[in-house]
């Protein structure tokens, strides 16, 4: 379980780290990009970045959900018992 | 005067401070081992130890510091919420488990669980006191900033009444009382700033021309180049001021008035090709007599007498609409979009005969400005066409994205729930209220831009004063939470630090065999030493800035503490020797180009920026992969006999 739950983390890691790269990327070589209003008049910028801080809730959600409960951690808390 | 002291704040506060103490001496009771001491015999539910997280995190920094920036500059200081937000994601999915799986105490045990060696011990004992109190300096100077304008108390009282109330905190209680303490400020924290953006909200924009004293700036002219101002009506009875000194080459312009002899001071700008219109600039001199003077006058200390008059006000809404009336989660941004609003810039003049002078000048800016990223000066690099000026700016974004998961008081977290499951749950928590408070901070930074309430001269109380222009008990609360929040990170601090002496260095690095009463008394020892040296760096450190400072603690955490907590993970061939100097390579080169970049040179040291010798100021981007690289080229070379054939 624990190669299942860190295997999980990589991935979400990995597309977290890709969304977030792209803004950081975006501002520094790009910054009038972020200026563009794709959306009810409000810009890129605040967006991206409503949309990393959103994005980082819902991935930990799903970790939290997809991750099973560790072996060790299920021994642990019935020898407790 | 914009800090007039509240009754009921200071009321509300020593209830606050009341209670808090109060609670960790009730439960401090139920403390008696050293696992009680430092990881609250890991048993804090999940949720709990989540909000704590975000009570932790949450520091001044983050309260204070994000949104004063936002008021003064606009959208950059929501950069540092993405970031430190992000930072999260890799604490979540790559730390958190492992973590928990591998330690007992501190960060330290879990590096060394592999080794159990006493040099592991030692260097990452010595990193975690060392990011711990350069995280203290800017959280102590941050209260002594609070406590001025709240109580009207000077900033060392302020200063010396955090650490007492925090040494007592820690001494009495340790963890358990520390995680209650940051529970009940994490969401009262998340909660106040929750109802005050729901305010700014409901009320909307209006267009003045001035602060919420009712005060009116003004504007003159325009009138073409090569004209003189003195003739325009408002100036009558004035005498220009030639401009000398200092003075030369400013855009400032100077007249005094015949009858009074007080000198007023206006920004010229140029509007259009050839017109030119002067700008109400507001002064403070100190002279070499030790007077403060205001706009001209001898400061005041009353009302009705000379002081400096709150600023923050939009000048132009859309559509030529005087107020704007309830807007939504959206149209508030649109509406500022297409807005101008009054941002202050300030410049030092300095006469011959060491009269000091700061003037404050109005910079109408329009809302698209605002709005974008690469205004404040940190963040301007961006729309610079040199790749070093880009790189500081990514090299900051890299540190805030690898600090966070380094920080010895997050880390420490990690022990005080029960298995890793529970880990993992209380960081989802602890992700999912710092997010959200997070993307409050963005409305209450411009809500505080525009709330005509915010000092020129100190951006660190934006939040407080923007409460108190919405009504004067939200100021009490928010100003006290405010105040619990540097009390509960600065718990958080001293007790990673104690437990970094107690463990990793006494008894294991210096091999003093402690029974468990011993270990808690040395700690507390240890609390009252550390929360005494941050008291004084606090007053030392007045002057500095406190987003600087927390920089700096992030990006050494991260070159420090990073590389070999990942490597340890992830690699199996990482040897002890590899750790060592990874540390010790990481703290060190982050330190030094800290101490010998263009930043410190100018706001420590007061010498040219162009003396400094790195390129650019902020550390992570090489120091991160530095720490990595010698890892790898350490532990290659110190590979055992086993593996190696």
């Amino acid at each position: 379980m624990r190669q299942r739950n860190a295997r999980i983390g990589m991935v979400l890691f990995c597309v977290y780290l890709l969304l977030y790269g792209g803004f950081v990327f975006l501002n520094a070589f790009a910054p009038e990009t972020m200026e563009v209003l794709p959306f009810a008049g409000v810009n890129l910028a605040i967006l991206y970045g409503f949309g990393l801080i959103i994005a980082a809730v819902l991935l930990a959600l799903i970790y939290g959900w997809m991750c099973k409960p560790d072996d060790e951690d299920v021994v642990r808390n019935e020898v407790e018992k | 005067m914009i800090y007039e002291p509240s009754p009921q704040a200071v009321v509300f506060f020593f209830l606050f401070v009341a209670i808090t103490l109060g609670l960790s001496f009730y439960l401090g009771g139920k403390a008696k081992s050293s696992q009680g001491y430092f990881t609250a015999h890991g048993q804090i539910p999940w949720f709990v130890n989540g909000i704590a997280f975000a009570g932790d995190y949450l520091s001044a920094a983050s309260f204070l510091g994000i949104c004063g920036m936002i008021a003064f500059y606009g959208y950059d200081g929501f950069l540092y919420s993405i970031g430190y937000l992000a930072g999260w994601i890799v604490a979540l999915f790559v730390i958190a488990e492992p973590m928990k799986r591998l330690g007992k105490f501190t960060f330290a045990d879990a590096l060394d669980s592999k080794f159990q060696s006493r040099g592991i011990k030692l260097a990452a004992g010595v990193s975690t006191l060392a990011v711990s109190v350069f995280y203290l300096i800017p959280q102590m100077v941050g209260a002594g900033v609070l406590v001025q304008p709240l109580l009207g108390f000077p900033h060392w009282v302020g200063v010396v009444l955090v650490g007492v109330t925090v040494i007592l905190i820690v001494v009495s209680a340790g963890m358990v009382s520390t995680t209650w303490v940051q529970f009940l400020k994490g969401s009262l924290l998340v909660l106040f700033s929750a109802i005050l953006t729901w305010m700014i909200i409901e009320r909307g924009f209006e267009v003045k021309a001035g602060g919420e004293d009712g005060y009116e700036f003004q504007t003159l002219g325009p009138v073409s180049t090569g004209s003189e101002f003195a003739g325009l009506p408002a100036l009558k009875g004035t005498t220009p001021v030639p401009p000398e000194g200092p003075w030369t080459d400013t855009n400032f312009r100077r007249f005094r008035n015949d009858a009074t002899g007080i000198v007023s001071v206006w920004s010229e700008a140029e509007i259009a090709p050839g017109q030119l219109v002067l700008r109400e600039a507001q002064s403070m001199t100190q002279t070499t007599d030790g007077k403060t003077l205001v706009n001209g006058q001898v400061k005041g200390t009353k009302k009705g007498e000379a002081e400096l008059h709150p600023v923050g006000n939009i000048t132009k809404l859309p559509g030529g609409e005087s107020r704007t009336g309830k807007l939504g989660f959206l149209s508030f941004f649109s509406t500022l979009q297409n807005s101008e609003v009054v941002l202050w810039g300030n410049q030092k003049l300095t006469e011959p005969d060491g009269t000091k002078t700061t003037v404050y000048f109005q910079k109408p800016t329009a809302g698209s400005q605002v709005l974008r990223p690469g205004e404040h000066p940190t963040f301007s690099g961006i729309r610079s066409t040199k790749l070093l000026d880009k790189l500081n700016f990514l090299s900051l974004m890299l540190a805030l994205f690898c600090g966070t998961a380094s920080l010895p008081h997050i880390l420490i977290r990690y022990y005080t729930v029960k298995d890793a499951a529970a880990a993992r749950k209380s960081t989802i928590v602890g992700i999912a209220s710092i997010g959200f408070f997070y993307v409050l901070t963005l409305y209450m930074g411009l809500g505080a831009m525009t709330s005509g309430s915010m000092d020129v001269t100190n951006s660190n109380m934006a939040a407080p004063l923007l409460a108190r222009s919405m009504n004067e008990w939200l100021f009490a609360a928010i100003s006290a939470i405010a105040f619990t929040t540097v009390l509960g990170t600065v718990s958080g601090l001293i007790l990673a630090s104690a437990g970094a002496v107690t463990h990793d260095l006494v008894t294991h690095a210096f091999g003093v065999e402690l029974n468990d009463g011993e270990k808690v008394r040395v700690a507390k020892i240890t609390s009252v030493f550390v929360g005494a040296i941050a008291i004084v760096l606090g007053i030392v450190f007045k002057e500095m800035n406190v987003s600087y400072l927390v920089g700096w603690a992030f990006s050494v955490a991260a070159s420090a503490n990073l590389p070999a907590l990942v490597m340890l993970l992830f690699w199996k061939g990482t040897t002890r020797q590899g750790i060592i100097a990874a540390v010790v390579v990481g703290m060190t080169s982050s330190l030094g180009w800290i101490l010998l970049s263009a930043d410190t040179f100018t706001k420590v040291y007061g010498l040219p920026a162009s003396n400094a010798l790195v390129p650019f100021s902020q550390p992570g981007i090489v120091t991160i992969p530095l720490g990595f690289l010698t890892l790898i080229v350490v532990s290659l070379m110190t590979q055992p006999k086993t593996a190696a054939e």
